[in-house]
């Protein structure tokens, strides 16, 4: 349990990577793009945990009770909205290049030129 | 090792296997079905993790706002395909 | 460069990489561990400081102010790069089956199951999302999950079937300029402060008496509502985006 959340963080980034790598449809490429960036939110989370501290939130607890690190989960959790948007321009850019293409394989896409 | 210990290890575990289930899955619509999935194992991970405003976020973001848009960028594909 | 090559080299770099992290990864305090010093010092000093007890949300609008106006803008960005790239292209126009038929005999209807409980969490969620949306400074809230639960509630009323209903709930202009409102309103909170002679996104509001309670915080409740104003017309122009590519746009002059 020492390092064991750091080992699944490689893990996610390998198994996304891996996804992205091996793809022969844009969505699905987009979708590995998703994992990959939960690994993050993850390695983040992991890194400020306090073993035996509470949610850093005092309206019901005084004020100096063990919490964990809340400058992490701050990042976190703009973090997690805003690559929801991000992920959507992806998406609409997909669905451009089918329009335009006709094709979602990355391969025939990687064919045409300008 | 504590009893969150344990439930932390259980939940990372499932995570893990929940990234391979999201790339293993071909079929566009299904893989969306497991990406909301993944997004609600994600919640709970940072829910044990006493984060529970990240928690908020992924459970709005994961499971709900993004499985929408997915799923409306694939039928608009799908029916230009037909 | 063929599948199996590209797999081969795929799997030679990826071992590589996942021996760096492994190798940093040695290297860090174990997990549970967290040396500091900055959490700590936050957790110390932040309750005093901002009359806020939620400390995460006095990170993230008050000591990180500016790094969420820079996310902010991102996720401006995004949306406005949306409504640019999905624009109708020469050889497409409008008109489909969301526009109702005069006999309403293609007219699908969804089904009851669905309509039902969509309808009637529709204005629940509305509520739930104003609330986290106002309350940051006290509990696990703030503007961003705020602003994603308002635009889901507009999901709600798009998944029982009522398209029209929707895009006149939420007109691409109204949504265009609520979302500019709520960008707008959280630089213009932080130039206040320099033209009262502070530095930027300095909290020039009264701190209020009792730390967490909703009028404290001083201006941490004021860039929230902003936030959640901007986060859930950004959703709810996207998620318009995308309807009005599905049902709407159609191929041919």
């Amino acid at each position: 349990m020492q390092v064991f959340p750091f080992l699944v963080v490689a893990w996610i980034v390998a198994v996304g990577l891996y996804g992205i790598v091996t793809s022969r449809d844009l969505i699905h490429q987009i979708v590995c793009l998703i994992v990959v960036q939960s690994s993050t939110y993850v390695l983040l989370l992991g890194v400020g945990y306090v073993t035996g501290g509470a949610a850093p939130y005092f309206s019901d607890v005084p004020a100096h009770t063990k919490a964990v690190d809340p400058v992490v989960q701050a990042l976190a959790l703009t973090d997690v909205v805003v690559e929801a948007a991000v992920t959507a321009l992806l998406l609409s850019f997909a669905i451009q290049a089918h329009k335009r293409f006709g094709t979602l394989d990355p391969r025939e896409l990687a064919r045409f030129k300008g | 090792m504590t009893l969150m210990e344990v439930l932390q290890a259980v939940v990372l575990a499932l995570v893990g296997a929940g990234a391979l289930a999201v790339v293993l899955a071909r079929d566009r619509v299904r893989q969306v079905l497991v990406v909301s999935v993944y997004g609600v194992l994600l919640a709970v991970l940072f829910f044990t993790f006493q984060a529970p405003d990240v928690t908020l976020s992924e459970l709005a973001v994961g499971a709900v706002a993004l499985p929408v848009i997915l799923l409306l960028a694939i039928s608009k594909v799908r029916k230009r395909e037909q | 460069m063929s599948p199996r090559p590209r797999l081969y080299l795929f799997l030679a770099g990826i071992a590589g990489l996942v021996a760096c992290y492994l190798w940093a990864f040695g290297g860090m305090p174990a997990f549970g561990h967290y040396p500091g010093p900055y959490g700590p010092a936050i957790l110390r000093a932040a309750i005093a400081q901002t009359h806020a007890t939620g400390v995460v949300s006095a990170v993230n609008f008050e000591y990180r102010g500016f790094d969420t106006v820079g996310e902010e803008f991102i996720l401006f960005t995004a949306a406005a790069g949306l409504s640019v790239v999905l624009r109708r292209l020469r050889g497409e126009r409008e008109g489909g089956r969301a526009i109702p038929d005069a006999d309403n005999s293609n007219k699908r209807t969804t089904s009851a199951a669905v309509r039902v409980p969509a309808l009637l969490l529709a204005g629940p969620t509305v509520l739930v999302g104003w609330w986290l949306a106002s309350h940051a400074q006290t509990n696990p809230s703030g503007g961003f999950q705020g602003g994603v639960v308002l635009a889901t509630a507009f999901v709600l009323v798009y998944l029982s079937g009522e398209f029209l209903a929707f895009r006149r709930l939420s007109p691409v202009a109204l949504l265009d300029a609520v979302e500019a409102i709520g960008a707008a309103g959280f630089a213009a909170v932080g130039l206040t402060a320099v033209i009262m002679g502070l530095p930027y996104l300095y909290n020039f509001i009264p701190l209020g008496q009792i730390p967490g309670a909703v009028s404290s915080g001083g201006v941490i409740p004021v860039i929230s509502f902003f936030v959640g104003l901007e986060v859930a017309a950004a959703f709810t122009a996207i998620i318009g985006e995308f309807l009005e590519q599905t049902l709407l746009v159609r191929r041919g002059a």
